[in-house]
């Protein structure tokens, strides 16, 4: 079932790319150029590593609605510890990781322990982080070194660093998730909370973790953008949309919302789609602002023919 | 248990208990500002502070609709951004355009209150998807329509709605149209909830498949909650377009912060339990909290992380008192 799903977006995305291509083509330009190449996947290195990341909350039937300032927040920590200095790259990154991990284990503890709603208690966890985020920074802070920056800019040919880190990201959770007992466990979780507690899987637990491992992808993205950007930024990660759309690329990539059913695959799927219609509207050269309608129709076009296509199998069945 | 077995019209305690928390929180909070600032109280300047709660308590109670029936709506903020930048385009300083624009805007919350309501129950999307998918559509049509600045004008007899009020009245002074149409929403809000209709929504949120079962039309309930979550951001974006200027600022976050003040009301997310006057309290709470934090000389910085912490505390402790 779940794979029939993830393939949906990768069909999805063949076309895309087949008839944007052509368009693009005919138009007058090169979708497949080694500019637009290295751009489209430059895009899809940060929301991409913070949406495998909320693959993993959603899988377990929860969300996180903080990613976007997680990301703001650890791209200043990175880029303020350091400060241009080469040998303080590994304190910072640590510091970063630290930081992350302990955000999604208090968003883990609230949800579990004191029984918020994720919804709620990431959007609360979220709007701190902001207000520390506003009374702190009034604009850029902090700078990391011309040797920290190669993640954001070296690439092998036409393949950035930047989007090995995601492949490197996507590939490890895709073993957690397929091949470990913890993965399983997720999905347990997500499927139904109470038949996992009764089979035994330490529930609360499962759940913090996936929210710890879903806030340290987002400070990884911080760790990226800041090398991208050369400094930190307090607005990043509101400004860039991440926390919905995470959600929406998991969701395209034939994730269930409620939990239980999908993986990473698909949300890979899902961030590359968000990305070719990018391009392709990038090298058009449309309104950048009629992206946003295109990205809307067809993240609710494709939630509908998986349901659609799910009430027919079970029709069937 | 056993006391509140033998107290008589039990079910009306029950209802109170729901919004017992809320009560609580804002009388605490009433109370600091009686303290900190006696003036707020004088009639004029409490009727100001309704004007100025309007837009969020009217989003609120549009909200609850969709969440007590099991549903969420990310749209309205983005709606209310629309409604307001399209009325200034085809207002353009016209005042004859004034009226039959409202009556646009209106209609248009009413289309969108629809598609949100016909993607969710026809093609199965959940909201939460359609809601998201239809804040990026409204976000970049407008952006689009408009070529990333919003254009043209309203009319005084546009902001009159969101600014003015009945003048001359003995010891108010004024009484602002806002208010009014406040006090009307929330009574449409809460005669419908005390209707037959209110009663099988909240069925429908509770259980959907008890209450298909029991012969309630599930859907159709499902889309009139988004028809009236739509309707009630139009009258929203109509103050608000009122009150300040034509920006793409003017409903960033509402969404959020309407979810959050139902939530603090004590509805429950996923639908079923808690009341539109609890809701519309949240609102109340928390625009009476970003008051007090204004008077504390709070930077304007650190308001979202108090709101978070209150949102964090106020769910928790409320879980922990039903529990």
């Amino acid at each position: 079932m779940s794979g029939m799903r993830e393939r949906g977006v990768w069909v999805a995305l063949a076309a895309t790319l087949t008839i944007g291509g052509l368009l693009v083509y005919a138009d007058g330009g090169a979708l497949f150029g080694q500019s637009s190449t290295v751009s489209m996947l430059q895009r899809a290195a940060g929301l991409g590593i913070v949406a495998i990341g909320q693959t993993f909350a959603i899988l377990a039937g929860s969300l996180d609605l903080s990613v976007g300032f997680v990301i703001s927040l650890t791209s200043l920590i990175a880029a303020e510890t350091m400060a241009g200095s080469n040998g303080m790259v590994a304190p910072a990154i640590l510091a970063v990781l630290a930081v992350s991990a302990g955000i999604g284990l208090v968003n883990g503890l609230l949800i579990t322990k004191l029984r918020i709603n994720a919804f709620i208690a990431t959007l609360g966890v979220g709007l701190v982080i902001k207000g520390y985020l506003e009374h702190g920074y009034a604009g850029p802070a902090g700078s990391v070194p011309a040797s920290f920056q190669r993640l954001g800019y070296d690439r092998i040919g036409p393949i950035p660093m930047s989007f090995l880190l995601m492949v490197a990201v996507a590939v490890v959770s895709w073993v957690v998730l397929k091949r470990t007992r913890f993965g399983h466990h997720v999905l347990a979780v997500g499927g139904d909370v109470d038949v996992a507690r009764l089979s035994g899987v330490r529930t609360d637990r499962v759940l913090i973790r996936t929210h710890v491992i879903c806030s340290l992808c987002a400070g990884i993205a911080g760790l990226y953008l800041a090398s991208r950007l050369g400094a930190g930024a307090p607005r990043v990660g509101a400004e860039g949309g991440y926390d919905l759309e995470s959600i929406a690329a998991v969701v395209l990539g034939g994730t269930v919302l409620a939990g239980g059913r999908g993986g990473v695959a698909g949300t890979v799927g899902g961030v590359a789609l968000l990305a070719a219609i990018d391009s392709v509207f990038n090298q058009l050269a449309i309104d950048p602002f009629f992206k946003q309608v295109v990205r809307g129709t067809v993240i609710i076009a494709a939630v509908a023919v998986y349901a659609l296509r799910l009430r027919r199998k079970e029709a069937l069945a | 248990m056993t006391a509140e077995a033998t107290l008589p019209s039990r079910w009306r305690f029950g209802r109170l208990t729901g919004i017992g928390p809320i009560l609580a929180l804002l009388a605490v909070l009433l109370m600091v500002i009686a303290i900190r600032q006696p003036s707020f109280y004088d009639p004029p300047s409490l009727l100001a502070f309704l004007k100025r709660a309007a837009p969020l308590v009217i989003l609120a109670a549009g909200q609850y609709f969709v969440i007590v029936a099991g549903d969420f709506d990310l749209s309205v903020g983005s709606l209310v951004t629309a409604e307001v930048v399209i009325a200034a385009r085809l207002i353009d300083g016209d005042p004859a355009m004034t009226w039959p624009v409202v009556a646009l805007m209106i209609g248009f919350g009413l289309m969108v209150g629809l598609a949100n309501g016909l993607i969710t129950t026809a093609l199965r999307v959940p909201s939460f998807i359609t809601t998201l998918g239809m804040y990026l559509i409204l976000v970049g049509a407008v952006y689009t329509w408009t070529g990333g600045s919003p254009r043209g004008a309203l009319t005084e007899e546009f902001r009159l709605l969101g600014r003015r009020g009945i003048e001359g009245i003995p010891f108010l002074q004024q009484l602002p149209y806002a208010v009014l149409v406040l006090a009307g929403i929330a009574t449409i809000a809460v005669v419908l909830m005390r209707s037959d209709f209110g009663k099988v929504l909240l069925a429908v949120g509770g259980n959907p498949r008890a209450a298909a079962l029991s012969g309630a039309r599930v859907n159709l309930m499902r889309v009139i909650a988004f028809l009236i979550s739509g309707l009630f951001a139009a009258v929203a974006a109509v103050l608000l377009g009122g009150f300040g200027g034509v920006s793409f600022q003017v409903g960033a976050g509402l969404e959020f912060t309407a979810i959050t003040a139902v939530v603090l009301g004590g509805v429950v997310l996923g639908g079923g339990r808690g009341s539109v006057i609890g809701a519309m309290l949240g609102a109340v709470t928390l625009e009476v909290l970003f008051t007090l934090l204004n008077l504390f000389g709070v930077s304007g910085a650190l308001k979202s992380a108090v709101q978070g912490l209150i949102i964090i505390a106020a769910v928790a402790i409320g879980r922990t008192r039903r529990n």
